[in-house]
């Protein structure tokens, strides 16, 4: 008896110390409160100067408007997609979504995004270029502001390439896909390696790249089923990649299971001649960078014709379909992408704005750091092929990235990659059609 | 004679190199293990004091050749790190107190009524419950929590992480519990002592390194926990640790290196602070010479 007096006591102490604790600190309700709406702004910047451009804006508008107070949040990319998709399943997202297209998908199709067509003014539309909103348009609505956006280039080392024999391309002049492997082969001598193909994620930047030569993988029926097809023009940047790799060794095998920062350290070390990068990692190339360390951004290899287009899966700003203050958000959105904004936001992220006006400005032609040589691939950039085909991660992770990695490792041949690209990844794609 | 003993002499000096090899061996690999086990913390510490050049080196030495405290300022500016840590450290502590509250009658009547089926379910239900995985209940749970108005509340993250290391935490004591000798309570009933005394003044002071075990565990597990602290908190006031390092890290795996590492490392030292205090009371062996046989 004794005994269970004790026990019930314990569990009635701890219970009501348990309740005391969770009433005390039961969480504020957010929004309208004295006629001031206050919006929640999940941003995922996450560089100093980026982080520090976001909040300036906020702060700006918030001086502005004293009625719409917009909250900072600070979000991480690497979970973002989870968070949020618990937050729309709870009810709980925040108003302002800061993502990118490839991840934009699986919300919109959910029902999750709120369909900016008629949110947004028609000054932002215009400053957009159509193949851009293109990216975040899904199932006939824009679910999406693209606004920052990066090419992959070639960071390269310029000491190497003026000794070299080698033509140094220009935007106006790039290598073509030939070129560009008779540059590796010329720059791999002594020890340095003429490339060095960061792979750890083979199939973006394989089909990324692939649009300069026409490869487009995945094509949409009259029906408008998509199937996955892998011809010639889709094998001209793998077999390039992979008689690098495999061929004339002009391509480091040691970079095969590397991402981008790994190869850094090498390429400062004389390793590589030249590293395919996305624009935006020149910023740790300039703080990590030996001092006296003379590198170039250089254009990446076009395809027939000069053609310059390559996939990228701009950042957005969307609105939530729960949010009660979505024409609230889409003005702050409007706010914080004029032009001005759009330069500072690229800045702080070394990268492309999207907009027209904000592409123009005169510090993002600037010679150094290799400013102008992306921005004069803008007009090139197309949405990356594969993000608005439902299906496409598990295509990615199941079929494409393992069968990628055995091609350039040189464990399967072009004959058994395309078997398994097409045949494994329509039978993935088929699952999600029906 | 004199042979005799000097083979068994040679025997016995055999006998003892092979035993000072032995032990040798031993502390070899004992000694890779600690290495194996500090290499983390040792590139950490290493990192958190590099400038950026020296991270970018393509032959990395474990000592920076410039140390700079320049991570440490960043990190603390850009990321608001102490309000994050003030916010663990309460998230922590109280799950770690509540927890162990909780288990340790729980784990009392589980040790001594083992062969119960209630205490062979309860142990059946703690088994099953160390394999769902995170993913698979944050939705209900979200859905559940938001009910209760526990969203975005510190208190609802407490819940959660004592709801989460109980099961663990209840094996774990179950485990001290049964190791405290029935003998003992038996010769405190023999002098007079009553139920409540006995529990009080001979079980639960036998049971304080498994109390402190499992608050330990507690404290650590819910420190770390990063998946339920990104879902549940909204507020940027009320991010914890774990939440606010991923900020360092950005998109394709990108990481701002030396602010990581330098934040990571203040993130470890709560844990070995609470290590170091505590080590002694988890280890000594209160038991030792308690009963005579």
């Amino acid at each position: 008896m004794r005994r269970r007096t004790l026990l019930a006591a314990s569990a009635a102490g701890t219970l009501s110390a348990t309740g005391t604790l969770l009433s005390a600190c039961a969480p504020g309700r957010r929004r309208a409160s004295g006629g001031r709406i206050t919006l929640r702004f999940q941003s995922l910047a996450w560089q100093q100067e980026s982080i520090q451009a976001n909040k300036q804006l906020v702060a700006e508008w918030n001086a502005a408007h004293p009625d719409i107070r917009v909250d900072y949040v600070q979000g991480s990319w690497d979970s973002v997609h989870d968070q949020l998709l618990t937050s729309f399943e709870g009810g709980e997202a925040p108003d302002i979504i800061h993502d990118a297209t490839d991840d934009l998908a699986d919300f919109a199709y959910g029902g999750y995004l709120a369909d900016l067509t008629d949110l947004l003014p028609q000054r932002l539309k215009d400053e957009i270029p159509p193949q851009t909103w293109q990216a975040a348009t899904f199932a006939g609505g824009i679910h999406g502001v693209p606004f920052l956006q990066e090419p992959r280039v070639l960071i390269a080392n310029r000491a190497l390439l003026e000794r070299s024999r080698v033509r140094i391309p220009a935007p106006e002049r790039p290598w073509s896909w030939a070129e560009f492997e008779d540059a590796a082969k010329e720059l791999t001598r002594d020890g340095t390696h003429g490339v060095a193909w960061p792979l750890k994620e083979p199939v973006s930047a394989t089909l990324n790249l692939s649009l300069s030569t026409g490869g487009k993988v995945f094509h949409r029926g009259a029906d408008g089923k998509v199937t996955v097809r892998f011809d010639a023009a889709d094998q001209r940047v793998p077999r390039v990649i992979h008689d690098q790799l495999g061929g004339d060794r002009s391509a480091a095998r040691t970079t095969l299971g590397m991402g981008g920062s790994d190869t850094l350290p090498g390429f400062f070390g004389g390793k590589y001649a030249m590293v395919p990068l996305g624009f935006s990692y020149r910023q740790q190339i300039v703080q990590q960078a030996p001092k006296g360390f003379a590198w170039t951004v250089l254009p990446s290899p076009a395809g027939p014709g000069g053609d310059q287009r390559q996939g990228v899966s701009p950042q957005t700003l969307s609105i939530a379909a729960d949010s009660p203050y979505q024409k609230e958000a889409a003005r702050f959105i409007d706010f914080f992408l004029r032009p001005p904004h759009m330069v500072r936001l690229a800045r702080g992220d070394w990268m492309l704005p999207t907009g027209r006006t904000a592409l123009r400005d005169p510090a993002l032609h600037t010679r150094r750091h290799g400013w102008a040589t992306g921005a004069a691939l803008a007009g090139g950039l197309r949405p990356a092929p594969a993000q608005s085909v439902r299906g496409y991660p598990e295509w990615k992770d199941k079929v494409a990235t393992p069968a990628l990695q055995e091609y350039y490792s040189g464990a399967i041949g072009m004959g058994e990659l395309r078997k398994r690209l097409v045949e494994d990844g329509n039978l993935v794609l088929a699952r999600y059609q029906r | 004679m004199s042979t005799r003993l000097t083979a068994r002499r040679r025997r016995m000096g055999t006998r003892t190199a092979r035993r000072r090899a032995a032990r040798t061996g031993q502390y070899l690999a004992l000694l890779g293990y600690l290495v194996f086990l500090a290499f983390p913390l040792l590139w950490l510490v290493s990192t958190a004091f590099k400038p950026p050049r020296e991270l970018a080196s393509l032959h990395p030495g474990w000592i920076p050749d410039h140390p700079t405290l320049d991570n440490f300022r960043q990190a603390f500016d850009e990321q608001p790190l102490l309000r994050s840590a003030g916010n663990s450290l309460i998230a922590s502590l109280a799950a770690a107190a509540i927890t162990v509250v909780i288990a340790t009658p729980m784990a009392y009547v589980m040790a001594r009524h083992h062969r119960s089926p209630l205490s062979r379910a309860a142990t059946g239900w703690i088994v099953v419950s160390q394999a769902f995985p995170f993913v698979l209940v944050i939705i209900p749970l979200f859905l559940v929590l938001k009910e209760v108005r526990l969203i975005d509340s510190l208190s609802g993250l407490i819940m959660v992480y004592v709801v989460w290391s109980l099961p663990f935490a209840l094996w774990m004591l179950a485990g001290y519990a049964r190791a405290v000798p029935r003998e003992l309570e038996e010769a405190a009933a023999v002098d007079g002592a009553s139920r409540a005394r006995t529990l009080i003044s001979v079980t639960m002071p036998l049971l304080a390194p498994g109390i402190v075990a499992t608050a330990l565990f507690a404290f650590i597990t819910a420190w770390n926990e990063f998946f339920f602290a990104l879902v549940l908190l909204k507020s940027p006031q009320k991010q914890t640790m774990p939440v606010i390092l991923t900020h360092f890290i950005g998109a394709e795996g990108v990481a701002d290196l030396g602010p990581l590492a330098a934040a990571s490392l203040l993130a470890t030292l709560p844990s070995l602070v609470l290590f170091a205090l505590i080590q002694r009371r988890i280890t000594s062996g209160t038991l030792a010479g308690a009963v005579k046989h």
